[in-house]
């Protein structure tokens, strides 16, 4: 009936193609593709207002001070209505890279004990409380952070990474325990269970022979999984750390409880610091003046733009790393 | 017992204008430090009143003052009194002053109670520049006290607040140097130190932190039994912030008509220098005639009665001079033109 789909479904065997279009559809079909395009729309538009509100929000204040010394900026003076977003950019970021430095190891590591080692019985005792993780909220990650991470931090670990690494600018200064660090391993627990969930349900797509196959030529367990399963699942992996990034650079409520809240740079993951949704949180709802009011919204603004960015740099990481002779499984 | 509450409300109505016994619903929004206060205050009024429902959202001072200015709610209120262009923006704006709060310094120092601290000092801690619990500057004022060598972590809020406007502004007041540097603001350019959001979190900070100082609200501090530092007001008397010095403070003030005024570092032996009015803002002249006359009179009524139950819950009440003037400047409101207590009472 349709040969031109048939040819293309015959020639990518195994792909979802797009569903055959029947010749002649009637009203309920329709009407079924009109609602999901309407739906499918809303999102984006929804998206798009908030993007037009933001800058119309932020417009006088970066009229006022300039696109490039907002961003480059690095004090920020509500009372002399001096803004820079530099040291918030920064915070984010940097809790963001340690958080991942942190998880994404742990996860992968755990996923794949899950999946390839662990008995049955025991994946499933295991992988439930790591579910559990992602439903506590975030305000309780941020009071467990404050009042038991912190003073571990402060008096345990903070002292031991500066006697050991201390030769390294990340871990000098003084231990306060609020700071970089604290919020990183805040974020790096919080991240930690949509990596492993998504990383094994990757690791699962793995085909079975594969792994028979590496076995059968010799290969030790850790071989197998080293040249036959991660090539194979690296892509999901990717696409599973990608989201816990995105949870990472948008927490809001656990970063503000531990990281000090001092917009300053500095190069100790020691010292206190600032992320962009903790300063928004903050001072917006009593922020006065149309000034204040746009500078925050214009850190929403490339709050925005960073998460963006980020996405599409993870994207083409994606394609990239799926281009050679295996093909991933996200 | 429902036919006495019919006939009362049907008296009322009577009373009241042409309003029938409907239930009246007053909206407000603004400051959450005198949030468990007002709350309080709405229901015992409600029990007096049946009529009059009073709904308010502690959405914070500047919350509170957009909405009042746009006329969304019927009243504001605000810790910080509002500026002259927010006052541009609502002509016909009126503070009402209702109680006082007041800032007071904690600190974590293992075994140090009663940790006497100057202006000068305080302000040097929070610049940064005495750093030490040993530093001469302390140690100057407290002879008896056995001083750690230990570091000062100053600890601030981090959120905007009507406390840090406060604390900044008795700061900017004191010290020239801070009045040059960060100055005054609800959230300012801190020179050092850790910010913790709310007074739990600095509260939080404080406790977790040895050698730590920060600033809390009194009632805070009060009932979470913090100890607080004993501070030398003006006057040069060492006083600790209890809610008869910081009603002191608020008595010898020269009071203007629309109540703006800063009390901190107030003049007198007794008063606490670290405290501030908060406010109730409502229009000179009410649009709607029934929930304006019912509003002025849970004014007049907080004011009165409402003042007695401040004190249970940490709150300073008003001296007996502010309440006064705040008679007089209430009955000289008026609902759709014409004035109400004035004649009523």
């Amino acid at each position: 009936m349709q040969p031109a789909s048939e040819t293309l479904a015959a020639r990518r065997p195994g792909r979802l193609t797009r569903i055959a279009e029947p010749a002649r559809r009637n009203f309920a079909d329709r009407a079924w593709a009109a609602l999901l395009t309407i739906l499918g729309v809303t999102v984006f538009v929804v998206a798009l207002f908030i993007v037009y509100a933001l800058c119309k929000l932020s417009a006088g204040v970066l009229r006022h001070t300039g696109l490039a010394a907002f961003v480059l900026n690095s004090q920020w003076d509500v009372v002399r209505d001096v803004y820079g977003a530099l040291p918030f950019i920064y915070g984010t970021l940097v809790t963001s890279v340690v958080a991942l430095f942190i998880a994404l190891p742990v996860s992968v590591g755990l996923a794949l004990f899950l999946t390839e080692m662990s008995p049955p019985g025991v994946r499933s005792l295991i992988s439930f409380p790591i579910s559990l993780l992602a439903g506590i909220p975030s305000v309780v990650y941020g009071l467990w952070g404050l009042f038991v991470l912190v003073p571990v931090l402060r008096t345990k670990v903070e002292p031991f990474l500066a006697a050991t690494l201390g030769f390294l600018p990340l871990f000098r200064g003084t231990p306060v325990g609020l700071g970089y660090l604290a919020a990183g391993m805040i974020l790096a627990i919080m991240i930690l269970p949509t990596i492993t969930s998504i990383s094994i349900e990757v690791l699962r797509t793995v085909p079975m022979s594969l792994r028979e196959a590496a076995l059968a030529l010799g290969a030790t367990r850790w071989e197998a999984i080293r040249m036959a399963v991660l090539p194979f699942a690296r892509a999901g992996i990717l696409g599973a750390t990608i989201l816990g990034l995105g949870r990472a650079l948008g927490e809001t409520m656990a970063v503000t409880m531990v990281i000090g809240n001092s917009p300053t740079i500095s190069a100790s993951l020691f010292a206190p610091g600032y992320s962009l949704p903790a300063v928004i949180a903050n001072e917006f709802a009593e922020a006065s003046g149309a000034l204040q009011t746009g500078a925050l919204a214009a850190l929403g603004l490339i709050l925005f733009a960073v998460t963006l960015l980020l996405n599409i740099a993870a994207r083409l990481l994606v394609r990239i790393s799926t281009r050679g002779p295996v093909r991933g499984a996200a | 017992m429902t036919k006495t509450r019919v006939a009362l409300l049907s008296t009322l109505a009577l009373a009241s204008a042409a309003f029938a016994a409907d239930k009246m619903l007053i909206t407000g929004a603004g400051a959450t430090f005198p949030y468990p206060l007002y709350s309080k205050w709405f229901s015992d009024y409600n029990k007096l009143h049946p009529e009059v429902q009073i709904n308010y959202q502690s959405i914070g001072s500047g919350g509170g003052i957009k909405q009042i200015t746009e006329k969304t709610v019927d009243f504001g209120a605000s810790d910080a009194p509002m500026t002259d262009e927010e006052m541009a923006k609502a002509p016909g704006i009126q503070h009402i002053p209702t109680v006082l709060g007041a800032v007071v310094v904690v600190y974590n120092v293992p075994g140090l109670e009663g940790l006497k601290l100057t202006p000068e000092t305080i302000s040097g801690i929070f610049l940064g520049k005495v750093s030490k619990w040993n530093d001469p500057a302390i140690a100057r004022d407290n002879p008896g006290l056995k001083l750690p060598t230990a570091n000062i972590t100053v600890v601030h809020r981090s959120d905007g607040s009507g406390t840090t406007y406060v604390w900044t502004d008795y700061l900017s007041k004191v010290s020239p140097d801070w009045k040059a540097g960060p100055g005054t603001g609800k959230s300012v350019n801190w020179p050092v130190g850790l910010g913790g959001k709310g007074n739990e979190g600095v509260t939080g900070t404080v406790k977790q932190t040895e050698g730590a100082i920060g600033y809390v609200e009194l009632a805070y501090a009060n009932q979470n039994k913090l100890t607080p530092a004993i501070i030398k007001n003006r006057d040069g008397a060492w006083v600790k912030p209890t809610l008869e010095s910081v009603s002191e403070a608020a008595s010898k003030v020269e009071m203007p008509d629309d109540y703006r005024v800063s009390i901190t570092n107030a003049a007198g032996k007794d008063a606490y220098p670290i405290s501030s009015f908060t406010y109730i803002l409502v229009y000179k002249d009410q649009p709607d005639p029934a929930k304006g006359q019912a509003l002025l009179k849970f004014l007049w009524w907080a004011v009165h009665d409402g003042e007695k139950t401040a004190a249970t819950l940490d709150y300073a009440p008003l001296p007996k001079s502010v309440v006064h003037k705040v008679e007089g400047t209430l009955k000289k409101m008026t609902v759709q033109g014409k004035a109400v207590l004035a004649t009523s009472k």
